[in-house]
């Protein structure tokens, strides 16, 4: 179908962005990849009155190095920064689960910010940002505020962005020398994740000394698996990583549809679990 | 309305669009760029794939104001005269196609694939191409093609 009418405006700038919401009141939406948003607005599931579209808004661009951080900015292609070097050198986890982003025309075009803000529980960034530590960076009319990844994804498809705010950009603290797995089950090309596991360790000798562990789809929002991280350290063998991963659903309230009860995603959290992480920390 | 001017398979062409208007209508009722086609609602099907600024897009998927300033090349920009772009010449040769709804798009796709990935291997391009659906060829002679077409361009053996 044909989206229904909309009014069209085009920042430069993030403050004439913020401008253009505010005008737009309720009723505006932020265009970034628009490859969440464009399905949206064909299939008429959403018919917005105002469109900003930040696609052309040079400071939400470009990934840099902070120091002791990596900043991404909000319209940063998923193709960007699967492929940055900066990523793939300091944040493994983000980069292996950016490439398993849909498709390729999708990653072209889609961005992290956008996966972000749109905050759909199957979404493969969210659990990487809450497990490796991020902060957001919101723009609105009262200014800047940063907010840290734990309280930046509320519930299903709502963040701490208001609805005259934009997401800026997002800082992930370095994780140099991290190795990382994203372990995702879904049954069809394209399809979103049924459940999956993200995995980032810091290996010291055989053992692992420090683990980060998100998961996807596993309630209404990404789900950071502290209990099996602290339990993974000092595992050096396949049966300590495996039981481990036993505590990986330990509570979680997944939601259940045509593709599997809240059992079998409990079953597929444990298991993809112990596999991110078997694979992350290359034992077997 | 916006004003436009994007560069369609080598050619300038400036329009006035209603912003709601997706890329792929635009190429194919506001340009005649009728081989590019709209196979789904949904954004899965692939088949309406172009090169926006040299990377494969979904056309259904971008707003035709969204391409102001950009270049956009789509299938019938593929061949020069008389001689075919290697792809297409492979998809010939190896029978990449039944009914063909899905060619375009997949045409577009493989060369953006090849672009990146000189000598893709067979995983590589199953997944270079998994944007695109095709209900008739099982995607057998699909990946052939590819493969075949990796070789004609030098990038194989």
């Amino acid at each position: 179908m044909i989206p229904a009418k909309f009014d069209y405006v085009r920042p430069s700038t993030v403050d004439e962005a913020v401008a253009a919401l505010v005008a737009g009141g309720d009723d505006a939406k932020i265009l970034g990849g628009g490859q969440s948003l464009m399905p949206v607005l064909r299939l008429r599931m959403g018919e917005p009155s105002v469109i900003v579209d930040t696609t052309r808004i040079d400071e939400m661009k470009g990934i840099t190095d902070a120091g002791d951080a990596i900043v991404i900015g909000a319209g940063v292609t998923h193709d960007e920064v699967a492929k940055s070097p900066l990523v793939r050198e300091h944040l493994a986890l983000l980069a292996a689960a950016t490439e398993h982003v849909a498709d390729r025309q999708i990653r072209h075009r889609g961005t992290m910010g956008g996966a972000m803000a749109h905050a759909d529980p199957a979404g493969d960034q969210p659990p990487v940002a809450l497990a490796m530590g991020a902060s957001f960076t919101i723009a609105g009319p009262g200014g800047r505020r940063t907010v840290p990844a734990s309280e930046f994804f509320v519930d299903y498809f709502t963040t701490a962005v208001g609805p005259d705010e934009v997401l800026v950009s997002v800082s992930f603290p370095k994780h140099t020398g991290w190795s990382a797995h994203y372990e995702k089950l879904n049954r069809t090309a394209q399809a979103w994740a049924i459940v999956a596991a993200a995995a980032t360790v810091r290996m010291d000798g055989g053992a692992i000394a420090e683990a980060r562990i998100g998961l996807t789809n596993m309630g209404p929002g990404p789900i950071r698996a502290t209990a099996v991280e602290q339990a993974l350290v000092g595992a050096s063998t396949m049966a300590a990583i495996a039981a481990a991963a036993e505590q990986a659903a330990e509570g979680t309230s997944p939601t259940e549809d045509i593709h599997a009860d809240a059992e079998f995603r409990k079953h597929l959290a444990r298991t993809l679990t112990k596999r991110a992480v078997a694979k992350a920390a290359g034992i077997s | 309305m916006q004003h436009i001017n994007v560069t369609v398979d080598g050619t300038s062409y400036e329009a006035e669009v209603e912003p709601r208007t997706l890329l792929v209508h635009w190429l194919r009722e506001g340009v005649g760029k009728v081989g590019t086609v709209v196979g789904c609602d949904t954004s899965n099907c692939g088949a309406c794939t172009v090169l926006l600024d040299g990377r494969s897009v979904k056309s259904c998927s971008v707003l035709a104001v969204q391409a102001d300033g950009c270049e956009v090349t789509t299938i019938q920009g593929l061949s020069t005269g008389d001689d075919w772009h290697p792809v297409q010449t492979a998809f010939k040769e190896c029978h990449g196609l039944q009914c063909g709804y899905c060619t375009p798009g997949m045409v577009m796709a493989a060369v953006d694939l090849l672009n990146e990935n000189p000598s893709p291997s067979e995983e590589e391009i199953r997944d270079g191409i998994h944007g695109n659906l095709c209900r008739c060829t099982g995607y057998h002679n699909i990946v052939k093609s590819v493969q075949y077409a990796a070789e004609l361009m030098g990038g194989r053996k």
